[in-house]
């Protein structure tokens, strides 16, 4: 990549570095992220012992420092997320939707389970507590969540299981709170039982080296904002992939499929959650001439 | 409109949590230590309390004792909000009875959240 002089680097620092960020993970910068950006780069320049995010962007420019701009894209994104975030939706799938996953998928006895874009892990282990609180409904059963986003910084502490005071107080009860979580220091941490239960891992949406297999349930909750409306809808074959005929997508409360391909289509019992189109209609048509 | 009873011994507290709460469009009252809060809870039960544990005169947890025997229509939501952040505090908090516990210092998602859980808002 060829330098710009130093006057076209003071005056694009802001497009240099969300240049970067949309690059590395497909987000473009809103206008409501953009302006905090400062704010959000300021331990980035403390770290890399740098002046200002001008000096920042001169450094990202000369592509000599890839911790860097590892740094620069964790600090981009927003990782906010909270314990069992939208509660009328957790109770949707503790009420309805997993109810009918187990009774469909009753000869298997599995239960697959991905939250993409998980961020700091709080929607898993959110899951997890769920499961894990009606244990004995979910006897023999092989249960796997599998959480991915793209943040190396968010994956980390989602692993560690580690949340701060005021993390474990957004959403999460008292009861579950003592339950599922121990004293670490000022923090608290999810205790080992629930940490198994969830594997972490650093996924791009646009990898193709995506997660193996169809899931049962998807929650892409809060990520497709952040993409154009080309990356949403290739962000969309990728979970439609990932679906099976009787798959639940459930995305963010602001969210919606329209406009957003043909895909998903709003699920039929479920309110806010979507169905795979294509297989649920190929699964219809099946049906109809006998087959299967 | 759903009334919250703060009990606390600050004032400050009391400013603050009564600004959060307001703004969730509950209605609020104040005591400034546990008898106070049993001789209001007596006359009329909110909804939910909010409830410091260290105050002169009657602490949180011998509210929560005294709440068990005390003649009143309906039991409110006990939700502890204090500074004691140990584990050890929080289990006895819970098997004394309380519904939810806040840790302080808490913001205004913190209660938005709790209160939700409790079933308030």
């Amino acid at each position: 990549m060829a330098i710009p002089p130093p006057d076209a680097i003071l005056q694009g620092a802001a497009r240099i570095l969300s240049g970067l960020l949309e690059a590395r993970t497909g987000q473009i910068l809103s206008e409501g992220r953009a302006w905090r950006m400062e704010t959000a780069l300021r331990p980035v320049l403390r770290a890399h012992n740098l002046r200002d995010i001008d000096d920042l962007a001169a450094q990202v420019v000369r592509r000599r420092n890839a911790r860097l701009e590892e740094d620069v894209v964790n600090a981009l994104l927003n990782n906010e997320s909270s314990f069992f975030r939208d509660l009328q939706v957790f109770d949707m799938i503790h009420r309805q939707i997993l109810p009918r996953i187990q009774e469909d998928r009753q000869e298997e006895r599995t239960l697959r389970i991905w939250s993409a874009g998980c961020s700091t892990g709080q929607e898993a282990y959110s899951l997890a507590i769920r499961l894990r609180n009606e244990a004995a409904r979910w006897s023999g059963w092989r249960i796997e969540i599998l959480a991915t986003d793209i943040s190396s910084a968010a994956i980390e502490q989602a692993r560690s299981g580690i949340f701060s005071q005021m993390d474990v107080q957004r959403g999460l009860g008292v009861g579950d709170l003592i339950k599922w979580f121990e004293p670490h220091g000022e923090e608290w941490r999810a205790n080992a039982e629930l940490r198994r239960m969830i594997e972490f891992r650093q996924d791009n949406l646009f990898d193709p080296r995506a997660p193996s297999g169809e899931f049962d349930l998807l929650l892409c909750r809060n990520v497709l904002l952040y993409f154009t409306a080309e990356r949403r809808q290739a962000v969309l074959h990728l979970l439609a992939r990932h679906s099976h005929a009787g798959s639940v997508l459930l995305l963010g409360a602001g969210e919606t499929m329209i406009g957003q391909g043909d895909d998903f289509a709003p699920h039929a019992d479920f309110r806010g959650g979507y169905a795979p189109k294509a297989l649920a209609s190929n699964n219809a048509d099946r049906a109809m001439r006998g087959v299967g | 409109m759903k009334n919250c009873l703060v009990v606390d011994d600050s004032k400050v507290i009391r400013k603050v949590a009564r600004h959060i709460l307001e703004s969730l469009d509950l209605s609020v009252s104040e005591a400034v230590d546990g008898q106070d809060a049993l001789t209001q809870c007596e006359a009329s039960a909110p909804d939910v309390v909010l409830l410091d544990w260290n105050m002169p005169v009657m602490s949180g947890m011998e509210f929560l004792q005294a709440l068990s025997s005390a003649k009143m229509t309906a039991r409110p939501k006990i939700i502890f909000c204090t500074t004691e952040n140990g584990i050890s505090h929080i289990k006895a908090a819970v098997e004394a009875g309380a519904d939810e516990y806040v840790m302080k210092p808490f913001d205004r998602e913190t209660l938005e959240s709790k209160l939700a859980i409790v079933g308030v808002i």
